[in-house]
């Protein structure tokens, strides 16, 4: 077509050149962010695999999460290069009297496994989600159906959406003069759970508001207009349309109760405890009682307390690989079943 | 019954007609209980915080009569239909400032009356068809579940008799355990009605009930009212005046929050006493 004749030719102008600068700006911005991830995992998956997994059967290095941590000694015997931990470097001593007098380099942690953090971080997660999900939805429940809207409620609200922007150090520091010194409750799994919980419920009590705002009104209607009571109208007809909300509000609070290392560091993690949290308890109370290692903790540990070389290298990435692993099974369960829930109740 | 037992509102029922326009509904018609006063509203006056929805309203509801409540959008009386079953209590600041509202001699605000069990007498069906996202059966029998009732052969035999009632038996009967949401717009609305007479109130309150269906579920909503008549009192508000033409026995009509006349149906539509009545059913304003 004759180019004077097409009233619709693309011309050349600013708009449109902005329209193509705009349109590279904002792909760029995406493709950044996309590696930046992508970097993060694939350091973690490709220094991490080394120690997660093995060559040989059964693929995976079960030492490694079965096993509390382990000095690893380092050291030159007959000529060969040797590696071991602690128990396993003693029984090798008795077996070669001589070995005693080689000269032995130590890294700290750098042997055994971390089943102990694992297990406290899974104790952590399960215990502060449950506090948190409890509380939380109880006063989402309040706020989003009983509270009248007042001055007073307003009031609550600004106060939970600032306890959302509190630092997590700041509810470390909290829960370590509150549970820690003042309930006298030292370094154990309780102080941390309330902890943790204390951080999370903002995150919980907002998303759950959100979900017991989104089922339709005419639902509520409904139920009060047959004669149930505003309880029976909440538990039968609004909560279970509400839940897979809340569950996904609680998969992000499940990712933080996890991950975050400030919150537990005063109240609730051990550096190393051989001992598993269910092991050796003089009285069931004991078990609330007591200190636990946890994932995020140990990272730090092995990451800044100690000195690094190659051996800790290992450690570090090898513990950061399990625990996204965990957070994203965690994470994967949560959304299956709050799938599950969504497809049950539809509208 | 209503187990709560109050003596009838003693308050002076002032004679004098505040509201020259409002007019008083004719007295009970003699004999059986079709046509004796059920709900006498008295005097009311309706505030959503500071503002006043309704005027001195006075009322009186005829039992197992359809009485149409008709007006312009705004007029109040969708107001006037949720005060009967309490329903504006669900909304902060809302308060009947004057007059009382009495079901069978008892005033239903008064503070021993239990709204729970004043709903559980009045029904009601929403405009926006509302059916829970259960099963059909599970939404028929959720008022009885609330009462208790668990028994399988009483619950079935109430699902089969409301479904009938509603008459959307034949169309569902095969499929009792599919969702209620799976049903069409006007299989929705008589579910709705028929979870409302499943727990077998005396009153079906009905707001706007058809203005979201089509004409040929409208007319099987309005065939249902027909029905329903015999065993209970509707009250339905309808922005559709054919329909309360054909549907009703009486029709009251409101304008600015006022009962401007309350008459019987053929009255209203063929001889209003007011020009605003008039102009309104003729379709001049509104």
């Amino acid at each position: 077509m004759d180019e004077t004749t097409n009233i619709f030719r693309k011309r050349k102008s600013v708009s449109m050149r902005g329209e193509q600068l705009v349109f590279w700006a904002f792909r760029a911005s995406t493709y950044i962010v996309l590696l930046c991830g992508a970097a993060v995992f694939l350091t973690i998956f490709f220094k991490g695999a080394g120690t997660v997994f093995k060559t040989e059967a059964p693929f995976i290095n079960t030492t490694f999460f079965t096993e509390a941590p382990e000095t690893l000694y380092v050291f030159e015997y007959q000529g060969e290069e040797m590696e071991m931990g602690d128990k396993a470097f003693r029984a090798f001593k008795e077996m070669h009297p001589d070995a005693a007098k080689v000269r032995t380099s130590t890294f700290a942690y750098s042997a055994g496994g971390i089943w102990p953090a694992i297990a406290g971080t899974l104790l952590l997660v399960v215990g502060s989600m449950t506090i948190a999900l409890v509380l939380g939805v109880s006063a989402a429940v309040y706020l989003s159906e009983y509270a009248k809207d007042g001055a007073f409620i307003r009031f609550v609200r600004l106060a939970i959406l600032n306890l959302a922007g509190v630092p997590s150090i700041v509810f470390g520091l909290f829960g370590f003069g509150m549970f820690v010194s003042f309930f006298g409750w030292n370094v154990s799994l309780l102080a941390g759970w309330f902890t943790l919980a204390f951080m999370v419920l903002p995150v919980v009590i907002t998303a759950s508001e959100e979900s017991l705002q989104a089922v339709p009104q005419g639902f509520r209607e409904g139920s009060l207009a047959l004669g149930a009571t505003q309880w029976q109208t909440i538990r039968k007809n609004v909560m279970p349309y509400a839940l897979p909300g809340i569950l996904t509000s609680s998969i992000l609070g499940i990712a933080r109760v996890a991950g975050e290392t400030a919150p537990i560091m005063f109240t609730a993690a051990y550096v190393v405890r051989d001992k598993l949290p269910w092991e050796d308890l003089m009285n069931a109370t004991d078990f609330f009682f007591q200190g636990v290692m946890a994932l995020p903790y140990h990272i730090y540990v092995v990451s800044s307390k100690i000195p690094q070389n190659e051996y800790t290298e290992r450690v570090q990435y090898g513990t950061a690989f399990v625990f996204l692993l965990l957070v994203a099974s965690i994470a994967a369960t949560s959304i299956v079943l709050r799938n599950h829930l969504r497809n049950r109740y539809k509208w | 019954m209503v187990t709560t037992e109050i003596p009838m509102d003693t308050r002076s029922k002032s004679s004098v007609t505040s509201n020259p326009k409002s007019v008083q509904s004719s007295g009970p018609k003699a004999g059986g209980a079709v046509g004796q006063t059920l709900i006498d509203i008295d005097h009311v006056d309706f505030f959503y915080g500071e503002n006043q929805a309704l005027f001195d309203i006075n009322m009186k509801i005829e039992e197992k009569k359809v009485t149409a409540l008709i007006g312009p959008s705004g007029c109040g009386k969708s107001t006037l239909l949720r005060c009967l079953n309490r329903m504006n209590d669900l909304i902060d600041g809302t308060q009947i400032k004057q007059g009382t509202i009495t079901v069978r001699g008892i005033d239903i605000n008064s503070p021993e009356v239990d709204p729970i069990e004043l709903r559980k007498r009045v029904g009601m069906v929403f405009q926006k068809s509302n059916p829970f996202p259960k099963s059909i059966y599970e939404n028929i029998t959720y008022g009885l579940r609330l009462q208790g009732v668990n028994n399988k052969s009483r619950l079935d035999e109430v699902v089969e008799k409301s479904l009938r009632g509603a008459a959307l038996w034949d169309e569902v009967k095969d499929r009792l355990d599919t969702s209620g949401l799976g049903l069409s717009g006007g299989q929705q609305q008589r579910l709705c009605i028929a979870r409302a007479i499943a727990v077998e109130p005396e009153v079906i309150l009905m707001d706007e009930p058809c203005s979201a269906l089509d004409p040929v579920s409208t007319s099987k909503v309005e065939e249902l009212i027909h029905e329903l008549k015999s065993q209970f009192t509707i009250i339905i508000v309808t922005h559709n005046m054919q329909q309360a033409a054909r549907v009703s026995d009486r029709t009251a009509f409101f304008y600015m929050g006022k009962l401007i006349e309350y008459d019987d149906t053929q009255t209203i539509f063929m001889k209003p006493n007011h020009d605003q009545t008039e102009a309104y059913v003729s379709g001049r304003f509104g």
